[in-house]
């Protein structure tokens, strides 16, 4: 860097007041005292009790802060951090997004500030700001995540910890850990023995056959999956031949990826009735959380939606506890009792073409009005 | 920063290549500073999702409940072109003001205000708030041709001097901003550069006011997903205080402006980490 001044610390005024208090009307909405009908939005996800099955994706909500400014964090059921590693990274060179058809690719990196900030900083702003935190972490190996994990060991008001195993395996140069069993099972395995909280493994679904990742994830020890992660994608600016992304390849997320998330939901609840779920991607209403939650989430995390309207969450939660009552639903549970775990669940079907036209996933009969 | 629905007062054609929307944002034109920006959210379709940032380009506080915000641009995809197609009295879900302003010096006075192509946008709203804070004000814009000039007659009723360049030589002087930059310079005393306009040419600017040891403050542009800090999307590569250590720096909330010195210009598309990060996210 020249060494020539920076009038921008020294001498410059500055724009100090950017943050303006939160609207208290909304908040209080939001909060359910805003005189509307209302009801029981609360689930269980792995023994945990969660106020609302609408929680954030991992790096769609940072760490929550600046969404403060736009509505108040307490309606989410919980928040899931950007994902951590145990030293900070800097990520992949801009550019970092592309939009693309109903959706984005993006490529930065898992760029954070490491675990420690998080545990300094970022930890306490969620506990004083009272919302559940899912930590989510992410290595280049074994043992990186064991390392993370164990610095996260009764981190308070941390209810979940999601293991992120789209990252390249540095210890067997081939691939992510996620498009691998054996290594799947290996960092789940590791980062469980070193947690009392439940562990969801985040898979990716650009496998071959994501119910087999699955069943080694939770082979190992996993209390639950979340699912699912971005697609693999690329663009590529015509006028250069050249990748339009910095990192060359990137992540889809979107509307653009919705049916293969609801797909691999699906699929996973049908190989496994009664495993907690944490369904994503390409959320963008209520409409579209309550159908992965009919194909068989307990819990929808929001991602790119956040981006484009970042009270999305607040809004979904709304959306989901009026269409309840206006179905004469008192609760989600009710809900989810008439959309399964199913009375006897079809066999685990290894193939997406058998497992698509097995009855029983959506309810048989249309939601009565009483 | 504030998010709500405005309606947009008016949309005009400006100049042959720009289009201009005025909305009405009361708490948005209060609050908002020179080098700030909005995120616009185009009507709905079904090939992009995304808001979309513009520069703030003027506001106008004066008339209370109706205080209205400017954005200048051009249409280069679905995007601005489904704004372009906003008429007035329009719903438009905007956000803002967004980010980290220009700094209005407290001691120096001639202010050199170096814009290029539609990028120049910020400098109306810039040059006003320094004239209004008793700065020589001086204009130097460049574009590729004429039409692509953002309001020249404007640009020229706020610069003490203005000075345009073109590449086409269409308009002023045939080349580019930074071949005027020096001269410019030693005849107006600048004492402060404020820059914004294509990435090469900050940079180009940046080597000047380093040579002439001169402050110099730059915005830059990214490709941004959310524009409210959350995604990381928008970084550029900054180096730290010390100078000793460059860092991705989100150019949303702590830019669009930086200082020029401190943006690691030769550092952009490379890895700032050893370790080679995972594809996506
Ligand atoms: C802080 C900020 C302030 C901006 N201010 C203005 C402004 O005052 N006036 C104006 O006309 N434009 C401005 N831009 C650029 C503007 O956001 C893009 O032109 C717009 O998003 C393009 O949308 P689109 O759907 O029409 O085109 P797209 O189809 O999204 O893109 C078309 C072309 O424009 C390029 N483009 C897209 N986004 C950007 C970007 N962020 N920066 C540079 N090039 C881009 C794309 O790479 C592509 O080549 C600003 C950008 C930022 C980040
Ligand atoms: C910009 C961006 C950053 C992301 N960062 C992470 C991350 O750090 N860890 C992770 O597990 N997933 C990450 N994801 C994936 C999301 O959590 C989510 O799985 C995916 O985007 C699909 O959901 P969506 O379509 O609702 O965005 C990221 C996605 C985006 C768009
Ligand atoms: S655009 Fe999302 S963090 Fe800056």
């Amino acid at each position: 860097m020249s060494d020539i001044e920076d009038l921008t610390t020294t001498e410059l005024l500055r724009p100090s007041e950017l943050v303006k208090p939160i609207d208290r009307k909304a908040e209080a909405e939001a909060a359910g005292r805003g005189g509307r009908p209302q009801a029981d939005l609360s689930v269980r996800l792995a023994g945990i009790p969660l106020r609302s099955p609408i929680v954030t994706a991992s790096g769609c909500f940072a760490s929550g802060k600046e969404i403060a400014e736009f509505m108040d964090l307490r309606v989410l059921g919980a928040v899931v951090v950007k994902s951590m590693t145990l030293e900070p990274w800097q990520g992949k060179p801009p550019p970092r997004m592309v939009e693309t058809p109903s959706g984005m690719l993006n490529a930065i990196g898992l760029q954070n500030k490491g675990v420690d900030y998080f545990l300094r900083y970022d930890l306490q702003a969620l506990n004083a700001a009272k919302v559940p935190v899912i930590a989510s972490i992410a290595g280049n190996t074994q043992q990186e995540f064991v390392r993370v994990a164990d610095r996260l060991r009764g981190a308070p008001g941390v209810i979940a910890v999601e293991v992120n195993i789209s990252c390249p395996n540095l210890e067997d140069r081939s691939s992510m850990f996620s498009h691998d069993p054996k290594a799947t099972a290996g960092v789940i395995g590791n980062v469980r023995r070193c947690l009392e909280v439940p562990v969801f493994a985040k898979l990716s679904p650009n496998v071959t056959s994501i119910t087999d990742i699955a069943g080694a994830a939770l082979d190992a020890g996993a209390a639950g999956l979340s699912l699912i992660n971005t697609l693999l994608g690329m663009a590529i600016d015509i006028e250069t031949g050249k990748p339009r992304l910095g990192g060359v390849m990137g992540g889809l997320s979107g509307p653009a990826i919705r049916p293969v998330a609801v797909r691999a939901v699906y699929e996973v609840r049908q190989a496994y009735p009664d495993v907690p779920i944490i369904g994503m991607g390409g959320v963008m209403d209520y409409k579209d959380a309550l159908e992965m939650i009919w194909a068989g989430a307990n819990a929808v995390a929001i991602g790119t939606a956040n981006f484009i309207d970042p009270r999305s969450t607040l809004d979904i939660t709304r959306g989901i506890e009026r269409f309840l009552v206006e179905h004469g639903i008192r609760s989600l549970s009710r809900l989810r009792a008439l959309s399964g775990p199913r009375s006897s669940p079809p066999a685990p079907s290894a193939t997406p073409a058998s497992a698509a036209p097995s009855p029983g996933a959506p309810p048989s009969a249309p939601l009565s009005r009483r | 920063m504030k998010q709500y629905t405005g309606e947009v007062l008016s949309h005009r054609k400006h100049g042959e290549e720009y289009h201009s929307l005025t909305v009405v944002a009361p708490d948005i034109a209060a609050s908002a500073r020179p080098g700030q920006f909005v995120n616009l959210r185009p009507p709905a379709d079904r090939y992009y999702i995304l808001r979309r940032p513009f520069s703030i380009c003027r506001v106008n506080r004066g008339s209370g409940w109706a205080a209205t915000i400017e954005v200048i641009f051009d249409i280069r995809g679905p995007g601005t072109a489904a704004l372009a197609a906003m008429r007035a009295h329009d719903p438009i879900d905007v956000i803002g003001p967004i980010g980290q302003g220009f700094a209005i010096p407290k001691n120096r006075q001639a202010c050199l205000l170096i814009g290029g192509g539609v990028g120049a946008t910020p400098l109306f709203f810039l040059g006003e708030e320094l004239r209004a804070a008793g700065k020589r004000v001086d204009v130097l814009c460049g574009a590729s041709r004429a039409s692509r000039l953002v309001n020249t007659l404007e640009l020229k009723r706020l610069g003490a001097m203005t000075e345009f360049t073109t590449d086409d030589g269409s308009v002023g002087y045939h080349g580019l901003v930074t071949d005027l930059l020096p001269n410019m310079i030693e005849r107006c005393g600048s004492e402060v550069l404020y820059a914004c306009g294509p990435r090469p040419m900050l940079q180009a600017v940046t080597a000047i006011a380093i040579k002439y040891r001169l402050p110099v403050q730059v915005a830059l542009e990214e490709q941004m997903a959310c524009g409210i800090g959350i995604c990381l999307s928008c970084v550029a590569p900054i180096y730290n205080q010390k100078g000793t250590g460059v860092m991705h720096v989100r150019t949303c909330l702590e830019g669009p402006v930086f200082n020029g010195a401190r943006v690691a210009w030769d550092r952009y598309g490379t890895d700032l980490d050893e370790a080679d990060g995972p594809p996506g996210n």
